[in-house]
């Protein structure tokens, strides 16, 4: 039921009427809950001048914002790219038609996709950190990347199989006609065309993984929160700090996610095929932190 | 193995997870309350309230829960000066459902609109047919079509709300299960392994049965078309 | 066919680029040599803390702290001029391993010597005397841990010494937090009655200028942290520092160095501990 309009009629007189009180009640109350929030931190001096300009100064971006930024956009990069490679070689994993593979992808992938990320983190970076196996200053990023990539990968590799059950059966059984083996057909007909099929799904995926890369904050990574941290520490304005931060997550997320919105309805005209079931109920797992 | 029992006796595992999971009760009950209420404004004749539903989940779906939780103890309790509780710590705790709810509504109301979209147009018809205004219909006839098909996607918040908890050390419940697990790495790091693995197993435990049944709910409670 | 090779070439690229990016993080087992060796010209890496304000703070390009202008003067000493020292942030966690990789070839980083410690490094020092303290608004009446009873203490997560004021007070209210950057906001909302760790930690904190004449440190610390310069076990640098440290302390470079980093937080160290003598090399 995409056509909302339906859910109520074309307003007479009557209706148009109450819409717009509607309407005007309901920008009151949104004006009212910022004045709210406005007035609460100015009353609290958080909307001085003071607390503020320290973003307009060009040391700020240059030794805080940027650095942060690049080393949360360098986490998020690396854990991307490992995570699509965990991703498929597990999705294809859980499509072997050899028993034992298939258990094996299906048990890690499950097991992986139940344990929280922060879990994970904390984890490798104490056994990363005492182990030696990888300099000191190291196992944090070490660490953030290991966890986004088992986590996120999990759930690319569910996006592959459902992807791949998605397709019409017409797809494999053509590809075993002009004789090639299942394994083949797989890799050269039904993956690639699942992965197209599963591209905004797997934007909305990135999205997830650019937010849980600020879980890094908790475990010393020294990524954009901890930085704006830092520069609030210094500055006394702690909660200025954060809004840039969280400003800043948005728009990179918003741009993301309206790509991805923006891909599924082109890509919508582009496979025909029958529609993936579960691809839904996985973009909702997006709500991953 | 001796080594590994005596944990148990130092370390009250059970109860942290206790916290966890109270936490997760806790917001799930108001995400659901909240997110209900922002999907109502996404498919209301309202633009104002349409354009707050849309702009409420763009912003906290696109903001780490890290940040909005360092929000709730920073903004809401420190410089907001709110209380939530006379103690201390319960206030705090819950600031931290209440971070989480917020965080999860925005896809609670995802979920839920998913979940209309499972509703063929023709209910709606129908509905304006025998003459039902907007809140009716949507009471008696979309939502709870709706709720239905949004089983396995609520589902999915959930899980993810009970996972998320663990980012509650954040905002200062420093005794949840992950705040325990660092503790006991930390002082234990001879057994790092082994502490990793029962944690881990511990959300398996809580998370599976929690997607088994959800999904055996969708397809039980799935309206017949 | 051409498509299917490109996509098949595609994911094998994907899978290549990971394969690299994985080993170059395993790739971590050879430790570099911490200095350019013990010959002339030389370069120092030390360790400092970057968010301790008072101590050890990145100011965006520059550090400042009392750590900091004690490094520098060490440094000095040793004959490496300022533009030679790289600081590298040295978080309490990571501070032996730093040390036992040889990372840095010395940390200044309000590290307490302890026996513990020093079974995996070895220390200079100590350059100043710490103890645990309580920072409270200007206008409380909290003279010490005795008075807390019933009320709201700060501390960062995981910080023994709060709990050790939680074990001994239970009607304490404790709460954790990751920096004591939040628990000074939150104190400056009223939330918070007080914040506690070695008093020069909470000095640096109170003398910020967001923060000045809002908090005082109390003066009536109740344990005793030696803070030493960290070495990596058996190196030979261990006089040179303690010579460098008693010189800096007679020609008063280190006194003046304490006011300037506590300026504006009506502090004055325990002056019946301070300044310290450094203890024999082991």
């Amino acid at each position: 039921m995409s056509a909302q309009q339906v859910l109520f009629d074309a307003p007479g007189p009557r209706a148009r009427r109450n819409i717009l009180i509607g309407n005007i009640v309901g920008v009151l109350v949104v004006l009212g809950i910022l004045a709210w929030v406005v007035s609460a931190l100015a009353g609290k001096g958080q909307l001085a001048a003071s607390m503020w300009t320290p973003f307009l100064e060009s040391r700020t971006w240059e030794f805080f914002i940027l650095p942060g930024l690049g080393n949360t956009l360098k986490a998020a990069g690396i854990a991307i790219v490992t995570s699509v490679a965990f991703g498929l070689i597990f999705g294809i994993g859980r499509l072997s038609h050899v028993a034992p593979i298939r258990w094996v992808a299906g048990v890690v992938v499950e097991f992986l996709r139940a344990v929280p990320v922060l879990l994970m983190m904390i984890f490798f970076w104490l056994a990363l950190g005492s182990s030696g196996a990888v300099k000191p200053q190291d196992a944090p990023l070490i660490a953030v990347v290991l966890a986004l990539t088992l986590y996120n990968g999990s759930v690319i590799a569910e996006l592959v199989r459902s992807g791949v059950y998605g397709l019409p059966k017409g797809q494999r059984e053509a590809g075993m006609a002009i004789g090639l083996t299942r394994n083949q057909s797989l890799r050269s007909i039904e993956v690639p065309q699942a992965l197209i099929a599963m591209l905004p799904a797997l934007i909305s995926q990135f999205v997830v993984i650019l937010k849980d890369s600020a879980l890094g904050f908790i475990i010393t990574y020294p990524e954009l929160l901890q930085y704006t941290r830092r520069l609030g520490v210094g500055e006394g304005n702690v909660i200025p700090s954060l809004f840039v931060a969280a400003a800043i997550f948005i728009a990179i997320n918003f741009a993301l996610s309206t790509l991805a919105t923006r891909l599924s309805v082109l890509l919508s005209f582009r496979t025909k095929g029958r529609r993936p079931a579960a691809k839904e109920a996985i973009a909702m797992d997006a709500a991953s932190t | 193995m001796e080594n590994y029992l005596s944990l148990f006796e130092t370390y009250n595992v059970p109860e942290a997870f206790w916290v966890n999971i109270q936490l997760s009760f806790w917001a799930a009950i108001w995400a659901l309350i909240i997110g209900t209420v922002l999907a109502l404004f996404r498919i209301s004749p309202i633009p104002s309230l349409q354009w707050f539903g849309a702009a409420y989940v763009n912003i906290f779906r696109n903001t780490p829960l890290t940040i909005i939780l360092a929000f709730g103890f920073l903004g809401l309790f420190s410089v907001m000066q709110i209380n939530l509780a006379g103690e201390l710590d319960v206030s705090l705790f819950r600031i931290a459902i209440v971070g989480l709810s917020l965080y999860h509504a925005a896809f609670v109301c995802e979920a839920i609109r998913s979940g209309v979209n499972t509703v063929p147009i023709g209910q709606a018809e129908a509905a304006r047919a025998i003459g039902l205004s907007f809140l009716p219909a949507a009471r008696l006839i979309i939502l709870p079509q709706a709720f239905r098909g949004a089983i396995a996607p609520l589902g999915n918040v959930l899980i993810a709300l009970i996972k998320n908890s663990t980012v509650a050390a954040a905002g200062s419940v420093a005794t949840e299960a992950s705040g325990l697990m660092k503790t006991m790495i930390e002082f234990r790091s001879d057994l790092v392994i082994p502490i990793f693995l029962t944690f881990a197993l511990g959300f398996v435990i809580l998370v599976i049965p929690i997607g088994l049944l959800t999904t055996w709910a969708s397809r039980k409670l799935a309206v017949a078309r | 066919m051409q498509k299917t090779r490109y996509a098949a070439a595609a994911v094998a690229a994907v899978a290549a680029v990971a394969a690299l990016t994985l080993s170059a993080c395993g790739g971590g087992e050879t430790p570099e040599s911490g200095s350019g060796g013990e010959g002339g010209g030389e370069s120092l890496r030390i360790g400092i803390k970057f968010d301790q304000p008072g101590l050890g703070y990145d100011e965006g390009g520059s550090y400042s702290g009392f750590d900091v202008d004690v490094a520098k003067y060490v440094a000095g000493e040793l004959g490496v001029t300022e533009e030679n020292i790289e600081f590298v942030e040295a978080p309490s966690a990571n501070r032996e391993n730093l040390l036992s990789n040889n990372q840095v070839d010395m940390i200044f980083a309000t590290y307490s010597i302890t026996d513990t410690r020093k079974e995996t490094v070895d220390f200079a020092g100590p350059y100043f005397v710490a103890g645990q303290d309580l920072l409270v608004p200007t206008d409380s009446d909290i003279a010490g841990p005795e008075d807390l009873e019933g009320k709201n203490l700060c501390s960062v997560t995981g910080s023994t010494s709060a709990q050790k004021i939680k074990d001994q007070y239970p009607g304490v209210q404790l709460v954790e937090q990751p920096g004591y950057a939040e628990c000074v906001t939150a104190m400056g909302g009223g939330q918070i009655d007080a914040v506690t760790t070695d008093d020069i930690i909470l000095a640096g904190l109170a003398a910020q200028e967001a923060n000045a004449g809002k908090f005082k440190v109390v003066g009536n610390t109740f344990s005793e942290e030696n803070y030493g310069v960290g070495l990596p076990k058996g190196s030979d640098r261990c006089e040179d520092i303690n010579a460098a440290i008693t010189k800096m302390i007679d020609d008063g470079a280190w006194e003046e160095a304490i006011t300037r980093n506590t300026e504006g937080a009506d502090y004055t160290f325990n002056a019946e501990l301070n300044p310290p003598t450094p203890a024999p090399c082991a």
